[in-house]
Parts: structure tokens; sequence; C-alpha cells
């Protein structure tokens, strides 16, 4: 881990960058924002970590706990909203066994989280799937192809 | 065999590529190759003019160029390709019936494209297809032959209002820029498009960056600003990647960097990445952003203007504002202030979405009626159900209602009818939508989106969310809805920025046109059969096969039936979960 943070803070450096910057590296590096890689940064940049929290639980794009394996990101725009989003979570939720409060399973397979608009709205409901859009889904689809997440998982092992 | 001037266009934007667009580009390439033709395979935005004209509905479209004559296919899978390039390519009758209809084409015929015109046309990725198009002709003629001052009176000329919401005059705040005596100054882009239901910035990106680039360079040759900034969301990933890249080829081929175009000029521009916040969207919570502290707003005065980045005077404009830039500088402020109304010139692009039947990206004169935009450009509503309003400026506009589609759309008629030209999205809304739902649906995104800095905002906007929260449950009060609208004023008069100030324009104009559903709530009915809490489902005995499919669905228990005969659902263990009316095939559950 401390490799890749050097390599972090070097491009920090380097960039010019700012602390939103090097939370987005971060980020990209680990999936999430680790208590010990902001106390890292804290100490190296002699920046209270207060600081990188108060900007970090400002913005929604940061994580504090690390996610699933694969990651669902439902869209909830205006478009998706009346093309029935809702009902797709709903579906997912059930699918994947996550209560209300939960976003990821126990095994760490699936994170399932909502993001305001990808502008995509034209193909609403939209659902993407580990950073590929799927566009016009219905829970049917959807289901087929968590099924074959879960399958590939289960051949893996 | 050989095949003289074909080129093969696939759309490639973010809806050509869900829809299966990288394959068919790849069977294009394939399938020719095979067949031993030369042929040109071009990446298109998905979005706009030749490539697929903004429809992306209709995705994956193909443009087939045979010397002078196209055709444009709709639908289009990879396994598809081979038939095309056989039938087409090769013996020249194009595959009729994968062609697009009449709607296409109608989609087509009352939109006017002056920022959309080269995207789809050309590869958004090659910078020397945009120069092929007059593209850096006008930052050129900008940096030679103009002063400052004569670009600035010819945008204020034009009548260019920012199209990122607000409408405020770009050349006038130009003009503010270039006045004040500051040896630095910043041009930032607008690229946080957050509005739920907008995606004309991202199209706009992925389609032809260049031509946002050269905005970038004129403006900031107009207001003496030598960094630049584009402020994008993170969650537009390919909108970035193409932007960096334009960014790049700009710099490599002289339009960015020292000394532009051997003249005394300097100009670079940095990316940066927003992290998902939609207030960053207001002017000082974007500058408090990337300066890289939480993004919250501070009072105007003084506007960004006077006092912006670092303290220094800074214009932001959005991308469209920008867009629109080379396009005039080439064509002249004349040309651009003869289309669109009086006070409103020029076109704006629309993100037209919901329940519409061509729903895509479009791009009209100001001052075309609502009416043409649904139902001749967007073919009318889906399925053919009524229109019952259109949701216009996102989560600080209104919905304008169906009997009110005859106004015509400019800054000064959405304003007056309680709603919003915003950045530009359109959501139509059919029969099947609740609007206390669609006021709720905007309440809980800004509530959610509040920066907490303002009291108003911070704890109305809760309270407002609340209020509808019951009225959606059947739990409403007695003066609940005169409540709202008392909230909702002193919300808009006493918060800092435009999100709280915009934040119950969705409620006021639901009130304003639609009191009489709000007051079915009250009495606990939902007339659209939308809130759940309010619905009670049951079977229709005469349409029940007794397939006993609702009866496994149900994950309550709720419904009871022998096979083959009309089945049961208990209100009193129903949880109201739809699933039953989701799986019948008989239309035999009904909820009212």
């Amino acid at each position: 881990m401390e490799q890749i943070l050097e390599k972090i803070l070097v491009e920090y450096r380097k960039s010019e960058g700012n602390i939103i910057s090097l939370l987005q590296d971060i980020e990209d590096s680990f999936g999430y924002l680790s208590e010990d890689a902001i106390n890292w940064f804290s100490k190296k940049l002699d920046i209270p970590a207060s600081r990188f929290f108060g900007v970090a639980t400002f913005y929604s794009q940061f994580h504090f706990k690390p996610r699933g394996r694969n990651v669902i990101t439902a869209c909830c725009g205006t478009a998706c909203h009346v093309k029935g989003s809702e009902r797709l979570i709903n579906g997912l939720r059930k699918e994947l066994n996550l209560s209300e409060d939960e976003d990821t399973t126990k095994n760490m397979e699936f994170t399932l989280e909502k993001v305001n608009c990808v502008g995509a709205c034209s193909i609403a409901p939209v659902i993407i799937i580990n950073k590929q859009v799927r566009g016009k889904t219905t829970s049917d689809k959807l289901l087929k192809e968590i099924k074959s997440l879960k399958g590939l998982k289960d051949e893996g092992n | 065999m050989k095949a003289t001037n074909t080129t093969i266009r696939v759309c490639m934007g973010t809806g050509g590529i869900a829809a299966g667009g990288v394959e068919v580009l790849d069977a294009f390439r394939k399938e020719l190759e095979l067949a031993g033709i030369k042929a040109d395979v071009k990446k298109n935005c998905s979005m706009h003019k030749v490539g697929c004209r903004g429809l992306c509905a209709k995705d994956v479209l193909v443009d087939v160029i045979i010397g002078d004559k196209k055709t444009t296919y709709q639908f289009i899978k990879s396994d598809m390709v081979p038939r095309i390039v056989k039938e087409h390519v090769v013996e020249k009758n194009p595959v009729r019936e994968w062609m697009v209809g009449e709607d296409y084409l109608a989609f087509h015929e009352k939109q006017f494209k002056v920022v959309l015109s080269d995207c789809g046309s050309i590869d958004p990725e090659d910078i020397s297809a945009y120069i092929g198009v007059k593209g850096y002709e006008a930052a050129k003629k900008v940096m030679t032959s103009m002063k400052p001052g004569d670009v600035i009176e010819t945008i204020k000329a034009s009548g260019l209002r920012g199209r990122g919401g607000a409408g405020f005059p770009t050349g006038a705040k130009w003009e503010i820029a270039g006045k004040q005596d500051s040896k630095q100054k910043y041009l930032i882009c607008n690229a946080d498009e957050g509005d739920p239901g907008a995606f004309m910035d991202r199209s706009v990106i992925e389609g032809n960056p260049h031509a946002v680039i050269e905005g970038m360079i004129i403006g900031a040759y107009a207001i003496g600003a030598d960094k630049g900034y584009v402020y994008i969301r993170a969650e537009y990933p390919l909108a970035v990647e193409r932007l960096r890249k334009a960014l790049s080829d700009a710099r490599e081929n002289g339009f960015l960097g020292k000394e532009i175009l051997g003249t005394k000029f300097n100009f670079d521009i940095k990316v940066k990445l927003g992290a998902g916040a939609f207030v960053c969207g207001e002017e000082t919570a974007l500058i408090a952003s990337i300066e890289g502290q939480r993004g919250m707003p501070r009072a105007k005065p003084p506007f960004p203007v006077y006092n912006g980045l670092w303290g220094k005077p800074t214009v932001i404009n959005n991308v469209e504002t920008l867009a629109n830039i080379p396009y005039i500088i080439r064509n002249g402020d004349r040309w651009f202030a003869s289309f669109g109304t009086e006070k409103s010139r020029g076109t704006k692009v629309f993100a037209l979405t919901g329940k519409i039947k061509n729903s895509g990206l479009i791009e009209v004169p100001m001052g075309i009626s609502l009416k043409e935009i649904v139902y001749e450009i967007g073919g009318g509503i889906e399925g053919d159900r009524a229109l019952k309003a259109v949701q216009t400026g996102g989560p600080s506009g209104g919905c304008i209602p169906a009997a009110m589609v005859d106004m015509s759309v400019d800054y000064e008629s959405l304003i007056k009818a309680g709603s919003f030209v915003g950045s530009g999205g359109m959501v139509v809304l059919d029969e099947t939508d609740c609007m206390v739902n669609i006021a709720k649906f905007f309440l809980e995104f800004t509530q959610a989106e509040s920066c907490g800095k303002c009291v108003p905002c911070r704890i109305g906007t809760k309270r407002l969310l609340e209020i509808l929260t019951r009225i959606t449950k059947g739990a409403g009060k007695e003066g609940d809805l005169e409540l709202l609208e008392k909230l909702s004023k002193d919300v808009k008069a006493a918060s800092l920025c435009g999100l709280g100030q915009g934040a119950p324009n969705p409620i006021l104009s639901t009130i304003k046109y639609f009191r009489h559903e709000y007051e079915a709530h009250l009495e606990g009915r939902c007339p659209s059969a939308v809130c759940k809490e309010l619905l009670t489902y049951y079977v229709l005995e005469q349409f029940c096969k007794g397939c006993g499919a609702c009866l496994r669905a149900c994950p309550a228990g709720a419904i009871t039936g022998e096979k083959k005969k009309p089945h049961f659902i208990d209100s009193g263990i129903c949880i109201k979960c739809g699933a039953c009316f989701d799986v019948c095939k008989f239309k035999a559950v009904k909820k009212e």
C-alpha cells in the first residue's frame, strides 16, 4: 500500500493538485478511502485528517468502506424515475439480499449504488454494471445478468 | 471489388455504445475486409446531425454513404452487419426493412442546428475532422484581426445568453471581466451538468469537444485570461476521455499553449473532475471545488467576474454557451440574432426524454411552441397515452400542464409559467404519472443535494419533503397545501443560492396546475395509481385464468386460490409491492 501512496504523493506534488484530486486518486487506486491512507497523507502533508474527511464527506463520489467486486449503479434521474428505476432497484435488492440500509453484499461480491443522473436519459431506465452502460433495462434482463455474474464466480471457485 | 467513396458512420456516444456500437463498428471493419472493400469506417457521436441526429432511442444508428447518397439504418446489431455489407455496400441494394422511417425524418424537420451542426458528422476524436469543417478558423480570425473589445461587441450584438440556466447575457459578462484591471484572470467552462434529465453538455463534449475548446480560446482572448478550467462531472467518463484527447491534440496543433498561432496570446486549459455534488454547478461552489474545498456557495456579490477563483476575476460559461461562440464569430452576430425571439436569440439544445416516442437530443430556435416539440419533433406520447405535463428546468424548474402546450419556449415565457429553461432538460409526463410523486422526487433530490450552509435550504427542503412524503402516504393533514405554499415562498426568498431558491419550484408549479391531484391524495386517493400506500390491488375475476403466477410471485403470501379458478388478494396481508401486477399476463390484477 505504501508504494501506491508514495506514487500518488509524487503525482500530487508534480501536478500541483488539490485535496479533491488527491482523494480521487486514492479512491481510484483502492476503491475507497481508508482511514490508514488518509492518516498517511495527513502526516506527510501536514494537513489535519479532519480536513480530508471534511472534503470527502461533502462529495458523493467518495466511499469510506470497501466495495464489492461487481459494482451496479442505478441511475435515478428524472427520466429513469418515470420509467420505473425504483422497481428495478427493489428487484435488485431482493435478488442480492440487501436490506434498505445495506449497499454491499456480505460476501463482497456486489455493491448496489444509486447515482443522480448519468445523462443517458433517452435510453432510460439505465443501469451501469461494472462501468458498462445498460439502456432500456427491464427486471428480467437485469436479473439474468446478475445471475450470470454470480455464475462466473461459482466457476471461478 | 472496388467501392468508390464509401463511408460508414456508426454512432458511438454513450447511447450508441450502450446499444452495442463498438461491436457494430468492429463487425463493419471485419465484413468490409472480408469483402475486400476499402471503406472509411468512422465513429460518430450518437447524438447529432448526420451520425444519429439525436435519436439515441433508435441506436445503434448507422449511416452508409456511397458517393453522395446516404442511407440511415436504425436498431442495428452486429449480426445485421453482414447483410448490410453484402446487399448494400457490395450489391448496391439498401436493406429497406432496416432503414429509418418517417418518424426519423419528422424528428429533424423542425430542428435548427447551430451548436449541434457538426456534432455527429465529424469524428470527435480527430482534430483534422473539426479543422475540415472550418474548425479553429474563428479563433484564428479573432486572434489575428480582432481586438478583444470587438469580440465582446460581436457577442453582445448576437444576443447570446448563458445556456446554463439563468440566461445572463454572455457579452455583458465578458465585458465586465475584460474591464477588470488584473494580471491574472480565469475562464471556466461549467460542464457540471447535474440536472437529472439533462445531457446536452455531455453530448456536445462527446460529439464536438473542439468547438467548446475554440469557444474558450475566443472567450479567454476577449477577457484577457491565460488560464482556463473545464469543470466536468466524473459521471461522464466518455466525455472526459474525449475532452482530454481534444485538449492534447489542440495543444499539439498550436491552438493552446504559449504564443498561440504566432501571436502574443497565451492560454491553456486544465480539466477538473467534479466529485458528485450537484450544488457545484453553482458558480461560487464550483470555484470552491476547483480550489479543493467543500463545494459550498457563498453570498453574491461580489460576483466571480470581480472576485472569483483564488480571488481573481473569473468568467464561468456553460458548455453550450461556449460551443455557440465559434459559429457566431464565423457567421456573424446578425446571422445568430436572426433566430429566436427578441429577448431570447439563437437556438437552444434540449434533452427530450420521458414518455415520448422520439426521445433524444434536439436543437430548436427559441420561441418554438412546446406543442411542436412534443408532437412534431417528439412524435407524440409513448403508447399514444394523453400528455399530462412537461417538466423543464430540472430540480429548479416546474411542470407545464398539457393545457398550456401552445406556449412559446424561451427564457421569459417559461419563467412566466412558473418554470425555467434551466440547462435544457425536458421530461415528458403522461397520464400515468403522479404529479405529487414528481414533486416529491425533485425534493428528495434537492434535499439530499443541499449543501447545508444556509438554514432556509437545509431545513426548509427537509420540511417540504416531509410534508410531501406524508401526503403521498395518505397521511396528509388539512392545511398541508397552504403550508407547502407558504414554506415554499419562504425557502425561495431566503436561500443563499440557486439550489434553494429554485428547489420549491416543482412544488409551486404542481400545486398551481394540479391542485386537484394534491386534494385527491389528501382524501386518500392517487388518481394515477402511483403512490404505493394509497393503492389497493385486487383480482378481476372475469380475466383471471387461475394460472398461479401471482400466487408464486407474492412475497407476502397474500394471494390465495386454486388452480384454474380466480385468485384472491387479501388486502390486509398485501404489502403493495406490485409483483402480482407485473407478472400477470392477462391484465387480471388491477390497482387503484
